[in-house]
């Protein structure tokens, strides 16, 4: 008797913790009581500048008067809980929003200067001038070689043999990859290892002489190794290019970035240099999500 | 950010594995604390016995050194803390080595005691022992409650009474030395005394080192080689 007792006691406490638990996660502070950006969202040699950025899903608003910049060769890191609105707002630094109908994108986004969302502007080309890289690799079910080619040839760069050529293996070995596939360019992208076609990716995004290159989580569905040759990959991309970059991994954005920008249902909390916001972040918010405090 | 929220994780395992190290490494300051308590009564009440005790914990001591280290590692190599996280862990690892660095003041304090009975008593110097004694004594007991609470101010106060400790210790000296002159014969058993005054102010400076690294821990500031009017003023600024 004494010893069911106990046990409900015992299971009786764990229902209260629990409850207590809960209310804390529902204690967090609203949406509407945070104001601005600490940090430094703003640096001087911007190459992309964003301002006062609203983005809005039919009725929902999902992005709330965001600015940053993207300094030119800079590494940026996007982090935030689900649902906070950074992939968004990386997709809608090469219009990326524009193939979903709802989406309404308000605000100044440039790039060097030009307004991107410019409705005289071609976004084809816009798309070459800042590439993407997914979460999921997805070569084309072409070979390796034309995976790569593929952009320079529609995007009418070059159609000589000679001169493709020489992109595909300039994008390859800048992706890390040429050793490992320059015996079987010919063989199907598809066939290549998780790691090795997220790198695929890379290259035939680099093909076409990109000056941005945004991903969005790149390495979700990679493991360690792979991930480690990415983030190594990013370091290098970093001298010719300029990365913003989303991740859940706290650690990868703690690895790679310059500067890392926190998100938090939708609104920009802080950016500031990596190793302040890994090491004493300035906003609680920021604190909280990279500590592991809230979920 | 004042309020550390150390228990505030997701993962009931990471706020239990910070909270055990606080916890460990409060109690291994509270065995230093004793420690430095003892020899320093080992001196005045001429107690070879309880210098002798002061030295075998001496051994208590290393192991908890070598087991709050082990156990910062885990943390780090498992958890991988950022933000006021790793700063708990870098400063229990660094706190930990100010503990155990006090603890071997304490036992060369201890030897001096022994010394002090086997080669007689000094003729000067035991006042002078109370009275740093007493501060350095508070100094560690506020610094460990200083650490339990995240108390930034009494942190910078432990900071401040270090000073104290330095300008004490050299009045002290200058004393000390004085009588050392007039009584030649007095100088072997008087250095006895000094050894040990040493040990005390060398104690005041770990103390001052664990300060800021509370400081360090909760707001992120590197404190370390600067004035105390320059420590205050940031801890205000920050």
């Amino acid at each position: 008797m004494e010893a069911t007792a106990s046990v409900d006691n015992a299971a009786q406490a764990e229902e209260n913790k629990l409850k207590t638990m809960k209310e804390e996660v529902i204690a967090q502070p609203s949406v509407d009581d945070i104001q601005g950006t600490v940090g430094t969202p703003f640096v001087e040699n911007a190459k992309m500048s964003m301002r006062n950025v609203n983005v809005y899903y039919a009725e929902k608003q999902a992005i709330f008067n965001v600015g940053l910049d993207i300094g030119k060769n800079e590494v940026v890191a996007m982090i935030g809980p689900s649902g906070c609105g950074k992939s968004t707002f990386l997709r809608c630094m090469n219009r990326m929003n524009d193939t979903i109908d709802i989406c309404k994108v308000e605000g100044s986004l440039t790039l060097e200067g030009q307004d991107i969302y410019d409705p005289k502007l071609d976004v084809v080309p816009l798309r070459a001038r800042v590439g993407m890289v997914f979460q999921k690799p997805n070569p084309f079910p072409k070979s390796i070689y034309d995976n790569v080619a593929y952009g320079p040839r529609i995007h009418g760069l070059t159609n000589r043999k000679a001169e493709l050529d020489e992109i595909v293996e300039t994008s390859l070995r800048k992706a890390s990859l040429w050793d490992e596939v320059k015996d079987r360019l010919h063989a199907p992208g598809t066939g290549l290892s998780g790691g090795q076609q997220q790198r695929l990716c890379i290259a035939r995004t680099i093909a076409v002489s990109p000056e941005v290159i945004l991903m969005d989580e790149p390495c979700s569905a990679l493991d360690p190794i792979a991930t480690a040759k990415i983030e190594e990959l990013i370091a290098e991309l970093s001298e010719n290019f300029t990365i913003a970059i989303v991740t859940h991994s706290m650690q990868q954005a703690a690895r790679v970035s310059n500067r890392t920008a926190y998100f938090h249902l939708g609104k920009l909390i802080e950016v500031n240099d990596t190793e302040k916001v890994f090491t004493n972040p300035e906003h609680e918010l920021t604190e909280a999500y990279i500590t592991g405090r809230f979920g | 950010m004042d309020n550390l929220n150390l228990d505030q994780h997701i993962s009931g395992q990471f706020n239990a594995d910070l909270e055990e190290l606080k916890t460990q490494l409060l109690e291994m300051g509270g065995v230093v604390q004793q420690q430095i308590i003892d020899a320093v009564a080992a001196i005045e009440q001429a107690d070879s016995e309880l210098a002798e005790k002061v030295m075998v914990i001496e051994d208590d001591v290393d192991m908890r050194e070598v087991r709050l280290d082990e156990n910062c590692t885990t943390v780090l190599a498992r958890r991988q803390p950022a933000a006021s996280d790793l700063r708990m862990v870098l400063a229990v690892s660094k706190a930990t080595r100010d503990l155990e660095r006090m603890g071997d003041e304490a036992q060369k304090i201890a030897k001096m005691a022994i010394a002090l009975n086997e080669e007689g008593q000094a003729p000067h110097g035991y006042v002078e022992l109370r009275h740093i004694g007493d501060i350095v004594e508070k100094m560690v007991n506020s610094t460990l409650d200083a650490f339990a609470r995240f108390d930034v101010d009494a942190a910078v106060k432990v900071a401040r009474d270090d000073k104290a400790v330095d300008r004490e210790y050299k009045s002290a000296m200058r004393e000390l030395v004085t009588y050392m002159m007039e009584d030649p014969r007095s100088i072997g058993r008087v250095m006895n005394i000094i050894w040990a005054l040493r040990s005390l102010e060398r104690i005041g400076d770990h103390a001052r080192n664990i300060a800021e690294h509370i400081v360090y821990l909760v707001k992120g500031l590197d404190v370390r080689h600067t004035s105390v009017k320059e420590m205050e003023r940031q801890v205000k600024d920050a």
